[in-house]
């Protein structure tokens, strides 16, 4: 079978909207995964919660997002949008990662910082706020860059539960219209098309924080 | 949990397709981070490029969109319609060899240069170099993100239903359809899912601990099998593959 | 970096008494630092130099080149009466191939200041994988001879080991034991005491003397133990700015140095306790 530009041009539209779905997707779900995955690692510190809370987020970071989508789908009430659960699914999901994440960044800050605040009796709240979240975070801005690429890329799994972003529109013409080809192919371009960009600004991010 | 238990044989069949499909995309996944990952550490520009061509692209594909591709595209273009099963491995290795191959790449060039340097006074050859010393030293490095890795890869699993091969999801899926019951039926496959994961994780630690012992360390958190129960530690980048 | 003008095919006159080790107008370059400044020297065979001059001066980069290490900027080495840094081709001489370094460097061993032990390998497996795939032994020659050598080294009982279970100078020892073990006819030591505690400095160094007093292995070494230099060498070379700022036998170097640089650079050196 041979490419055809012209079914090309007529489905281009369509599936430039599905990449607009997966990017709102991506940059929600992360906002999510990043803000909570730093209270998952704050907690974590925490006695019997922590272990707790750890037990839970090693749970949804082992099984897949694909079955936790679909599972959480259905437990919720009906009124809840497809696209709300999806983006809090993701978010969660990978607040897993990002807990971990930050977990090293709190436990590469110094013994003497914690001491050093002890001795200067701050409360908690500004051990934490002022000192060693600041240090923490700074160090693991690159690692959580990461993490939107990755994002980025899970989320034609919301499928699943009828989100309609860009491969979700591509199967869905490509099964209208019986042309697998372009559709498809052309949904894994755009996926680069955003990915590898985003890879090389990541990694130039990345080269900039390590130099700092 | 009667009804998960009536249906036990069902997710069983199910849950063994899901780890024949993890066990043979991780093989694949090794092959190909293992070779990849060497070529990219060649001084020659040449086999470098090919390194990156692959890593780039099939990191930057989803491996559900690969496969798709490989379902629906491939017979389409080529006439050949490849076996399911083998078809998702296939998709799977090559998605996750791609994050390998970076990691191999980076704890080959992680070895200390003074260790390249020794085995050029003792006048080993590059391959001699790379069998004796470089890999055997970079191998404990590689081992805690490939154990991610592993974990990453099973997840991935769970699309494979989409092209009808029966795995844990394909199951789980059967089950709603037949009973309406959506959440049990999901939260079965979510437990064989963890449990899969953990005797996974707990493999790989003890390849781990065995690596570190070949090179005279012992590992950190103490040793014994309370040490082998606890959890993994999840570094910052190597995670998050498609799936 | 290829030199940039390509030294003629001359070798040193052969026969009896031809130097093993040649130096020609040796230019090396980082950049823009020049470390090595047009440098001629020779040494004979079974001949014991040690190169002594401030940091920085060039000495470890000469073991370097004559480890392949490194490649010259300029100049050429010979060895042996053979090229070195250059291989033959026609009547040229060109920069040589890995496989020609390969070939040539057989007869070179190098210990190095931080032991570089392999340490996925057990101290046993250190000493004979290079006898065992470079040399063709076979596993039994191997053993014997690294059972010998370790015997020399004072660890024979420490074969089965692991590097991270002996102390700085047992490595030490134990990576002497392994150059040795390629039976090379010219051994380079880079500052082979430096990074060890005082106290195990003497072990090491005990071992080299008697190592140069039963072998007639030609030795480089770069050092700041003074005595030992006196002991062990025929002849000190004193490096300055990547040029020989003196040389003589050693009485003469320390008792009665002629430069003013070697006289600072020794004060130096006595004043910091070494």
């Amino acid at each position: 079978m041979i490419w055809d530009f012209e079914f090309t041009g007529r489905i281009l539209p369509d599936l430039l909207g599905g990449l607009w779905v997966t990017v709102q997707l991506t940059v929600i779900g992360y906002l999510i995964a990043l803000s909570l995955g730093l209270a998952v690692a704050v907690v974590r510190r925490v006695r019997v919660v922590g272990p707790i809370v750890h037990g839970v987020m090693e749970f949804i970071r082992t099984t897949p997002l694909l079955v936790q989508a679909v599972f959480v789908f259905a437990l919720v009430p009906p009124e809840i949008s497809a696209f709300t659960v999806g983006v809090v699914v993701l978010g969660v999901h990978y607040a897993a990662y990002t807990a971990e994440v930050y977990r090293s960044g709190i436990e590469g800050v110094a013994k003497g910082q914690w001491e050093a605040a002890r001795a200067l009796s701050l409360p908690v709240s500004r051990t934490w706020g002022a000192i060693v979240l600041p240090q923490a975070i700074r160090k693991v801005i690159p690692a959580l860059g990461n993490y939107l690429i990755a994002m980025f890329k899970d989320t034609p799994l919301l499928f699943a539960i009828t989100v309609v972003e860009l491969l979700a529109t591509a199967q869905r013409i490509g099964a209208a219209e019986f042309r697998y080809t372009e559709t498809i192919t052309l949904a894994g371009l755009l996926f680069l098309l955003v990915s590898i960009p985003s890879a090389i600004l990541i990694r130039r991010l990345e080269r900039r924080y390590a130099a700092v | 949990m009667q009804f998960l238990i009536e249906r036990f044989p069902l997710y069983l069949d199910g849950a063994w397709v899901t780890v024949q499909i993890t066990l043979g995309g991780s093989a694949l996944a090794f092959v190909l981070a293992m070779a990849f990952g060497i070529l990219g550490t060649i001084k020659h520009w040449l086999p470098r490029a090919v390194a990156t061509v692959y890593v780039e692209v099939f990191r930057g594909i989803a491996a559900m969109v690969l496969i798709f591709w490989m379902a629906y595209v491939l017979p389409d273009l080529t006439g050949y319609r490849l076996d399911r099963t083998f078809a998702a491995i296939l998709a799977v290795g090559l998605n996750v060899g791609a994050y390998g191959a970076e990691v191999v790449r980076a704890a080959i060039n992680a070895v200390p240069k003074t260790q390249v340097e020794a085995t050029v006074a003792l006048n080993l050859s590059w391959f001699q170099r790379m069998r004796l010393v470089v890999l055997p030293q970079a191998w404990a490095q590689m081992l805690p993100t490939f154990g991610n890795l592993v974990i990453e890869l099973m997840k991935a699993t769970a699309v494979v239903y989409l092209i009808g091969v029966v795995d844990l999801t394909a199951i789980a899926r059967q089950v709603r359809d037949a009973t309406g019951e959506t959440v049990i039926a999901y939260m079965g496959a979510l437990l064989i899912y963890f449990l899969i994961a953990q005797v996974l994780i707990f493999g790989m630690r003890l390849l781990e601990r065995r690596a570190n012992r070949k090179l005279g360390r012992t590992p950190p958190g103490g040793t014994g099998l309370g040490a082998l129960l606890r959890h993994p530690v999840v570094p910052g980048a190597g995670g998050g593959v498609s799936g | 970096m290829p030199p940039s003008e390509t030294p003629s095919a001359e070798t040193p006159q052969g026969g009896a008494g031809q130097p093993q080790i040649v130096f020609d107008q040796v230019v090396k370059r980082f950049g823009d630092l020049t470390v090595l400044d047009h440098l001629d020297f020779s040494v004979e065979p079974g001949e014991r130099v040690t190169l002594i001059g401030p940091s920085g001066s060039g000495k470890t980069t000469i073991l370097r080149l004559l480890m392949t290490l490194e490649k010259v900027t300029e100049g050429r080495i010979d060895v042996a009466g053979e090229p070195f840094s250059h291989m033959r081709r026609g009547n040229h001489l060109v920069p040589a191939s890995e496989s020609y370094l390969r070939r040539r460097r057989r007869s070179i061993g190098m210990v190095f200041q931080q032991f570089n032990l392999f340490p996925n390998m057990t101290v046993r497996k250190n000493v004979i994988e290079a006898p065992v795939h470079v040399l063709g032994l076979s596993k039994g020659e191997a053993n014997e001879r690294a059972e010998e050598l370790l015997d020399l080294v004072g660890l024979g009982d420490k074969i089965d080991a692991h590097p991270t279970q002996l102390s700085g100078g047992q490595q030490q020892r134990v990576a002497i034991a392994r150059a040795l073990a390629m039976r090379p006819d010219i051994l380079l030591l880079d500052e082979v005491t430096s990074a060890l505690d005082p106290e195990l400095v003497a072990g090491v160094l005990d071992v080299l003397r008697q190592v140069a007093e039963t072998t007639d292995i030609t030795m480089l070494c770069v050092t700041h133990e003074m005595a030992f230099a006196r002991d062990v060498s025929h002849r000190v070379l004193m490096f300055d700015k990547g040029q020989i700022a003196e040389e003589g036998p050693p009485e003469q170097i320390f008792e009665d140095p002629r430069e003013d640089r070697t006289k600072s650079f020794l004060r130096s050196v006595l004043d910091n306790g070494f």
